[in-house]
């Protein structure tokens, strides 16, 4: 059976057919657009061009607020790592990037914490995951930057004091306050437990209620 | 040396071939290939290629061709091992010797006055011993333009048929079809300018548009005023045979690839680089038979005239060297123009390529011959 074909007619004007006047406005309109960028560069005013370029290594497009990116570990109010070793983000990880090798904490306020923490940035998806299951608030992915390239694979896999040298204090609860810290600290301001080691001079941080306010 | 002997012709000769092959076409072309990505950059409102440099010269970006050149020189020279190697390592130097041996018969400036060098200066047959800058001055003129670049299509063929590559082969047929097409309506847009002329030779055609726009004795005015119809058509025509968009059925980047599908390293070069070449030929041409080649209108050519005898240079050879300037950015300002409609129109498909060749421009382009040789008729009377 043959397949019906309807044809559309659709003469146009003279002027449509011969396509010039189209052509001609289309070369009007790029070539606008190459006198006013052409011009604009070359006398040094980038501003008044469209161009839309960002020279990347010069220039920088900043990372929007929410950005995930490089990782980086958190520090505890005496500038200790945040991280108690909880093996959460080794585990909820679907890369296999973290590595943590934790260790008995001298403290004696908390359990455990890191003796060896790396990140591969190599095989991380840089999925957030780790920062959703951390209870510490000890990893974060929220530097505004991206994994360095390097030239051997050996120097994308992050280390402890790496990954802390971008950490700052946060202002939520840190570990080695007790299982019962919210009725403990229902009236009271939070003193430190005793301890065979507390830090000298090392100033505590806001109440746990405050903070709870904040958040 | 004695003028118009034999080795004088010779010397002449080569000069001249060695400064517009090393000195204009290979420069020209080369940095076309740059400009190309540039202009169309800043078209569409992009930055394009700016950052090869040679040491603290960055000139924009200029030396990328020269970059691209060291790219080309040190890729894998691949041949496919089903293909002719014969034909698949000629089709390159096909494409591209065309267009370098067209560039023969394109007057590039004012002739010399040899003997009279600082007395007078080449501008309308005011020499006795005129020294042309045209490597070749053919009555043929035309015609051998026409007969050369036709062998550029089986540069295209070639490349097709011997890469033992299906893509290519279409390349190769489509480049042949469309080719031959064009050819037929740019030779007859050509036709009304050797009516209103009476001339086939470039340098004399040239020589006749001596005013931008006269109304007097009007075939002293520029092609352009006198062959607006031709001008459209032979455009047309001669952006259809370098085979670039909106005519790059051969190329067919989105579907075909094209001819030189199969080639790599400094042989694609080749192809590429004989592209350009054809866009710069073909913008000379147009510029001698549309824009009055070398001149620039009766005021300026008269203003230059005065030009002095200065320390060594005699005037002749200013005047020369001024005239070709202004030939060169005739031909630049007008290279740019194709690279403008490259990037602004949309491509053909190809059974519309085909139709608008043969049911459009070629029967407009007759019309148009038999319109001008009447006109003609009627002002010789």
């Amino acid at each position: 059976m043959a397949v019906g074909v309807k044809v559309v007619n659709r003469p146009g004007s003279l002027a449509q057919q011969t396509y010039l006047p189209a052509i001609a406005e289309g070369l009007g309109v790029t070539f606008r657009h190459f006198v006013k960028n052409f011009f604009g560069n070359v006398t040094g005013q980038r501003k008044k061009t469209d161009i839309a370029t960002i020279e990347y290594p010069e220039e920088k497009k900043a990372y929007p607020e929410r950005n995930r990116g490089l990782h980086r570990l958190m520090l505890r109010d005496d500038g200790q790592v945040r991280c108690v070793a909880c093996m959460m983000c080794p585990t909820v990880c679907p890369a296999h990037c973290i590595t943590i090798v934790p260790e008995e904490a001298p403290d004696g306020r908390i359990e455990k914490r890191p003796m060896i923490f790396e990140i591969d940035e190599l095989r991380c998806v840089v999925c957030g995951l780790c920062v959703e299951a951390c209870p510490c608030d000890a990893i974060r992915m929220d530097t505004l930057d991206h994994a360095k390239p390097t030239y051997r694979r050996g120097d994308a896999i992050l280390d402890k004091e790496e990954l802390m040298s971008r950490g700052v204090q946060s202002t939520a609860v840190q570990g080695g306050v007790g299982a019962f810290w919210r009725e403990q600290v229902a009236g009271k301001p939070q003193t430190p437990p005793a301890g065979e080691v507390v830090p000298a001079g090392a100033p505590h941080g806001p109440t746990p209620l405050a903070d709870h306010g904040h958040k | 040396m004695e003028y118009g002997s034999l080795g004088f012709q010779a010397l002449a000769a080569t000069i001249k071939i060695v400064f517009m092959i090393l000195g204009f076409l290979m420069p020209l072309a080369s940095i076309l290939t740059w400009m190309e990505r540039r202009e169309s950059a800043m078209m569409q409102d992009r930055l394009g290629p700016n950052r090869a440099n040679i040491g603290p010269f960055k000139l924009w970006g200029i030396t990328h061709f020269m970059a691209d050149a060291v790219k080309f020189l040190f890729k894998e020279d691949f041949i496919p091992p089903k293909a002719h190697k014969f034909l698949f390592m000629w089709a390159p130097i096909m494409a591209m010797a065309p267009a370098l041996i067209v560039a023969a018969i394109i007057p590039f400036g004012a002739p010399l006055c040899w003997g009279e060098m600082t007395e007078k200066v080449g501008l309308g047959g005011a020499c006795a011993n005129p020294v042309n800058l045209q490597i070749a001055q053919l009555d043929v003129g035309l015609l051998f333009y026409f007969a050369i670049s036709s062998l550029a299509v089986y540069g295209a063929t070639l490349a097709g048929w011997a890469s033992h590559n299906k893509w290519a082969m279409m390349g190769g047929l489509r480049a042949t079809s469309q080719m031959m097409s064009y050819e037929v309506t740019m030779g007859m847009a050509v036709l009304g300018s050797f009516l209103v002329y009476g001339t086939l030779e470039p340098g004399a055609i040239a020589d006749q548009q001596t005013h931008i726009i006269n109304f007097g004795h009007y075939h002293s005015s520029w092609g352009i005023f006198l062959q607006p119809a031709g001008f459209i058509l032979f455009l047309t025509a001669a952006i259809a045979e370098t085979k670039r968009t909106p005519f790059d059925i051969p190329e067919g980047e989105p579907e075909i690839i094209g001819y030189f599908v199969e080639y790599s390293g400094l042989r694609f070069g080749m192809f590429f680089l004989g592209e350009f070449l054809e866009i710069v030929v073909s913008s000379a041409i147009m510029i001698t038979i549309f824009f009055g080649g070398w001149h620039m209108g009766g005021t300026v050519d008269g203003f230059l005239a005065h030009v002095p005898n200065i320390w060594i240079f005699p005037k002749s050879l200013l005047f020369s060297l001024l005239t070709l300037v202004i030939w060169s950015i005739k031909v630049f300002v007008f290279c740019g123009f194709q690279l403008m409609i490259r990037w602004s129109l949309p491509r053909f498909r190809s059974d519309q390529l085909m139709r608008l060749g043969w049911q459009r421009l070629l029967p407009i382009s007759i019309a148009n011959v038999v319109a001008t040789a009447l006109v003609v008729l009627w002002a010789q009377q």
